[in-house]
């Protein structure tokens, strides 16, 4: 088994859509119409076109508002992504208006940061050593 | 009042929790519970963790405050300050005293 596809449940796919590759750098992968207004619509990250694919999912079901309020309240993200550095990214994304819920913070060998996504997550962003 | 603050700081957990936020004001309970887990090695629940936080907050050690949809913790040293009004510090000034 392996991650082909993983999802964040998004409040307006355009809106995501400009986010995830405008302001983070990913690239569209699939943009397909399904139903009247939704969108499969995936993104990818240039360094692995032909890797795990990011699903932004609307978030029309009724569940999803309480879950991601109650998630976004206590700070817990929902993805995270690596980074070849954490505070040269969170610098980056400061500059381009993101706001952070968690500044850089070192834990050991890992450093971590937590964003708001614009669309309803937050998420973070982490550097491992190789 | 004096009573919940003696309680909040005989747990060696929630005084780490008090030196993280002294290290970073302003932390989401989901940082609070990283920094115990990954700098601290405390294998302890996020509910146990929000126990020891509503223990801090009803010592007035912790206050949050709600920022739109994030919910983020502050340390608040005041309450502390009664600690020194009812055992005062003795005035170290004058000659110097070394006391281990």
């Amino acid at each position: 088994m392996k991650i082909r596809l993983t999802s964040v449940f998004v409040d307006d796919q355009s809106k995501a859509l400009r986010f995830y590759t405008e302001i983070l750098g990913f690239v569209t992968k699939h943009d397909v119409p399904v139903g009247e207004k939704d969108r499969w619509l995936t993104v990818v990250s240039p360094d692995e076109p032909e890797g795990t694919e990011l699903l932004l999912e609307p978030a029309g079901h009724p569940a999803v508002k309480t879950y991601r309020d109650a998630l976004v309240m206590d700070g817990v993200p929902l993805a995270q992504f690596a980074v070849a550095d954490v505070r040269a990214e969170y610098d980056r994304l400061r500059g381009l208006g993101v706001h952070f819920t968690q500044e850089p913070l070192e834990m050991g060998p890992v450093t971590t940061a937590v964003f708001d996504d614009t669309c309803g997550n937050l998420i973070q962003i982490a550097t491992q050593p190789e | 009042m004096a009573e919940d603050l003696f309680k909040a700081l005989a747990d060696p957990t929630r005084r780490t929790i008090l030196d993280e936020l002294t290290e970073q004001s302003g932390q989401t309970l989901f940082e609070i519970c990283s920094r115990l887990s990954m700098k601290h090695q405390l294998a302890i629940s996020r509910q146990g963790v929000s126990q020891h936080l509503a223990v801090l907050e009803a010592a007035g050690l912790v206050e949050t405050r709600r920022e739109g949809r994030y919910k983020f913790h502050d340390l608040n040293t005041a309450p502390l300050r009664q600690i020194t009004e009812r055992w005062p510090l003795r005035d170290l000034t004058g000659p110097k005293e070394s006391t281990p």
